[in-house]
């Protein structure tokens, strides 16, 4: 707030000064327009800023001068001696309150009401003499407005005053001085430091001046849209450029506020979702490696990926592509395209939508990345990187093979000493491993790596440990030699291309340095984390873990025990057995006012209850029918197939049981299920008159493998068109197949009579393999 | 045709001119920091004031043999912004000369063939004009690909 408060008694003198002159020409010739205006927009300007300052005084007086400027510009008023006198009292008065503030003085209001008074139509005049303000009170400005240019060109200097200085104490050294100069040497490089640390903050600026604003922000976005939300904030001590943080600003409030609006529940919502009913909303600054993170975290309700492919679909902006056959990633991208709204979806269930593209484009402007984690129903993390360049960062200085290079205080966990059994390096084959207490992790040869000397890991002494994101490994140092905050600078595009610099810098000693970037390192030495146990990807070393997957062990209706994959099941329910009908050629379950079909290997009857697994992928769904879930075992990775293919895919031994596998394919697969593959092709039934036709018309094509839409949409051409209207621009199309209510319509070839099953199955496949 | 100004430097004992708008400075280079795993013609970074170079070599840049000790002349160019620091075995002076393409004919060898530019003619001997850039990029894989 005390920045807000400054910034505005910066800018009010400013304008004030500006003004002056305008002040006094419109005394001379009240009917000039434009300065009438410049004045008007003074007190205006200054009315806004109070109103969100908290400044009543001047919002009393800045309202009634802008309420008599508006009657002069509408015409209502004439801008007469008198008026001229009274505004341009209140305008003096401005400036004298401004003033007090800045000095924390207190200045006595009296004759502010006069001052108001004297505005009216009526009023007498205001003597000039009355608001003779105490002169001594004007504060001498305390801050200038500078282009960052101006900074950076200051920074530059101060480096090169800093090397200059090394290289003097440097020949000093050489030779033999006269303390006196020595003396006047310290001194001078005392100032050179402190100079340099101030020079360094002009441009530095703790990210806290982006979030301070943050906790009203929220508080008021939450009111407008009738939500509790709870703020928290970590790293607001993290420095960023100032110039990076005005970037930042507007981006940052519009993910917050998207976050609010549209991934935070109600309350209601959210406690039928067994949530707090409070969502939270955590914003947070931190550093990796050459970039900083920005993350705003919600928990509420994240992004439903198939809805936002259904909204861009059905609003033609898939531009004719098939969004549902993209990647759960690309999908999620999809909220950054252009123009995403969500002012149509009322019942709105994802819609971050609202001018992603924009922030997107600002954050890619200053060289940053956005990434999206999303857990649906669970919240979505934004993750904002943005480059380190002209970021100062405190980092470690060390030493390999006679040569020093800098690591980012942050990515370095601790540093050791190799002694004793607590803390050893030994060989896993070929491979060193660092073993730090109870962790054990890989180690990188980083000389090696470097190419500087081939060492004997096994000889090292000291080890950095370094995180990086998956894991940590041991890097063997030479020496640790200081720690130091660095000016990182990309180093040139032959450097970078290696992938193990972050950057590059130029200490005090005058040498330069290179930035490791850890993850590089990381890469470089094929060290690959998955999961959270780390495995060492070395060629032939070690082979990964089979990977192992979670089963639904249960007991089958037939009284066998059998395991599905756990990854499919979505959850397990009981039903009764009433809702179980074989109808339409096959088990349907009806649930949640729905058809869902149902799958068994035993019989249903004689239960009253069933329980169901219910097993969903992407859009396929099946029930499955069971008598009692056992267990969640891992599947062993040996798994002796069926003999034939069918609903079971193998045989797998589970605590000295053999256990019948279901195939997911069986369950899932084409035939299984009574919903359309997404690829398939797809019929358009535009009938206006008998609308009722598509109805029936339409299980009969889907069950022939077609997808049926009712509706035209402009991004995917139908291959078949089903019409009952007669239209004459219809029948030239070679796709319109006209249904007729003309029985004996039975082969031709653009007229089918709509009852003949066969016959209207043949053209349309005609038509298909036409296109 | 118009002269331009030219750098006539040494360069693995051949004499060459630098088109002197991609001259920044000449300067004498200190100790060179290696960048270990970087490209071979780039020999290291070195500090230039208050400004960290990158430093070129030559030699290695034009397909030749390393350098086998340090030289220290260097000439300084800009590149998409950053400064590169070119090495050179000895500097003559800068003077107008008439740029000319290279005779027809006469076909480069190796590395040279990338540098290469055109020539000047100096009191009848010709000299190769180059460009820093392409020594900044150094030897690509597919020179032969180029003529």
């Amino acid at each position: 707030m005390d920045d807000l408060l400054q910034e505005f008694i910066a800018e009010t003198r400013e304008t004030l000064d500006a003004l002056s002159g305008e002040i006094v020409a419109w005394e001379a010739d009240p009917a000039d327009r434009a300065r009438l205006d410049a004045i008007f927009r003074f007190v205006h300007t200054v009315k806004g800023s109070c109103g969100f300052l908290d400044l009543p005084r001047l919002a009393r007086l800045s309202h009634a001068a802008e309420d008599v400027l508006a009657a002069v510009r509408s015409g209502e008023r004439s801008p007469d001696q008198k008026l001229v006198t009274a505004v341009l009292a209140i305008v003096d008065r401005i400036g004298e309150i401004v003033e007090a503030i800045d000095a924390g003085a207190a200045l006595d209001d009296s004759g502010e009401e006069l001052l108001i008074a004297a505005l009216n139509a009526g009023a007498e005049a205001v003597a000039p003499a009355a608001q003779q303000a105490p002169t001594g009170q004007r504060v001498a400005n305390r801050s200038v407005r500078l282009s960052t240019d101006l900074l950076d060109r200051m920074m530059s200097g101060m480096s090169d005053m800093v090397l200059a200085r090394n290289e003097l104490a440097r020949r000093m050294r050489d030779q033999n001085v006269d303390p006196t100069i020595e003396a006047a040497l310290d001194r001078l490089s005392l100032t050179v430091a402190e100079m340099r640390d101030t020079v360094t903050r002009t441009r530095m600026q703790k990210v806290d001046a982006l979030f301070s604003a943050l906790p009203r922000m929220v508080r008021d976005t939450a009111a407008e849209v009738g939500k509790s939300v709870q703020l928290q904030i970590e790293g607001s001590d993290v420095e960023l450029d100032r110039e990076m943080i005005e970037m930042m600003r507007d981006p940052l409030v519009h993910i917050i506020r998207n976050s609010i609006d549209h991934g935070i529940e109600s309350a209601a919502e959210r406690r039928a979702l067994g949530k707090r009913e409070v969502g939270r909303l955590v914003v947070s600054a931190r550093q990796s490696g050459n970039q900083i993170i920005l993350e705003v975290a919600d928990d509420g309700r994240g992004i439903d990926t198939d809805r936002l492919v259904q909204k861009l679909t059905a609003s033609g902006q898939s531009r004719g592509r098939d969004l549902s056959i993209l990647s759960e990633r690309a999908k999620l991208d999809l909220i950054f395209e252009p123009g995403l709204s969500t002012k149509d979806e009322v019942t709105a269930i994802s819609g971050r939508g609202v001018g992603m593209d924009v922030v997107r484009a600002n954050i890619e402007q200053i060289g940053g990345r956005i990434d999206l984690v999303n857990a649906k129903d669970r919240g979505l993390r934004i993750l904002i990187h943005v480059p380190l360049t002209l970021s100062i960062i405190p980092a470690i200085v060390i030493g390999i093979a006679g040569q020093r290079f800098a690591v980012t205080r942050q990515a370095i966990e601790e540093i050791v000493h190799v002694s004793g059994h607590t803390i050893r390096v030994d060989l896993l084959g070929d491979t060193p491993a660092a073993t730090v207490r109870d962790r054990r992790m890989p180690l990188v040869d980083l000389a090696a790596l470097l190419g500087l000397r081939a060492t004997d890991p096994m000889s090292a002494d000291m080890l950095a440990i370094i995180s990086a994101s998956g894991g940590s490994f041991a890097v063997a140092v030479d020496s640790v030699l200081d720690h130091e905050e660095l000016v990182i600078k990309p180093a040139s595009p032959a450097v970078m291309a290696t992938g193990i610099y972050a950057g590059q810098t130029l200490p005090d000693s005058g040498s330069p340095m290179l930035l490791l970037d850890c993850a590089g390192v990381a890469a470089a030495a094929g060290i690959n984390f998955s999961r959270d146990t780390t495995v060492e990807q070395d060629e032939e070393a070690i082979e990964p873990e089979a990977i192992s997957a979670d089963a639904l062990l249960f007991d089958d209706l037939d009284g066998r025990r059998r395991a599905v994959p756990l990854a499919i099941v979505d959850r397990v329910e009981t039903i009764d057995a009433s809702n179980v009908r074989f109808s339409g050629g096959r088990m349907r379950l009806l649930v949640d006012d729905r058809i869902v079909p149902l799958a068994a290997l035993g019989e249903i009857e004689g239960h009253a209850q069933l329980a169901v697994l219910r097993i969903k992928d992407g859009d396929a769904e099946i029930a499955y029918a069971i008598a009692e879930p056992v267990d969640i075992v891992a599947i062993p990775a040996d798994i002796s197939p069926s003999a034939q293919p069918g609903p079971i895919l193998g045989v797998v031994v589970i605590g000295d049981e053999q256990v019948e596998l279901i195939d997911p394919q069986w369950l899932l697969g084409p035939d299984a299920l009574d919903i359309v593959r997404p690829g398939a092709p797809l019929c358009l039934i535009d009938s206006q008159s008998d609308s009722w036709i598509a109805t029936f018309l339409k299980p009969v094509l889907e069950q022939a493998g077609y997808r049926v839409s009712t509706k035209a949409s402009a991004d995917e051409q139908p291959v078949v068109i089903l019409t009952t209207d007669a239209t004459p621009a219809a029948a030239r199309d070679g796709r319109v197949l006209r249904l007729s209510n003309d029985r004996r319509d039975t082969g031709g070839d653009d007229r089918v009579y709509r009852y003949d099953r066969a016959g209207l199955l043949a053209a349309v496949a005609k038509r298909v393999n036409v296109a | 045709m118009s002269e331009q100004l030219f750098l006539i430097a040494h360069i693995a004992g051949r004499g060459v001119a630098i088109d002197s708008a991609q001259v920044e400075s000449v300067v004498d280079i200190g100790a060179v920091v290696p960048t270990p795993r970087a490209a071979p013609h780039i020999r290291g970074l070195a500090a230039l004031r208050s400004r960290v170079v990158t430093v070129i070599d030559t030699h290695a840049a034009l397909g030749l043999p390393k350098l086998a000790i340090a030289g220290s002349r260097a000439v300084i160019t800009v590149v998409d912004g950053h400064h590169y620091a070119v090495l050179v075995d000895s500097l003559e002076d800068v003077a107008p000369f008439v740029a000319a393409p290279l005779p027809s004919g006469i076909g480069l060898d190796a590395g040279w063939r990338q540098a290469g530019c055109g020539a000047v003619e100096r009191d009848g001997e010709p000299i190769l004009a180059i460009d820093l850039t392409a020594l900044v990029h150094g030897p690509s894989n597919d020179a032969n690909a180029i003529n």
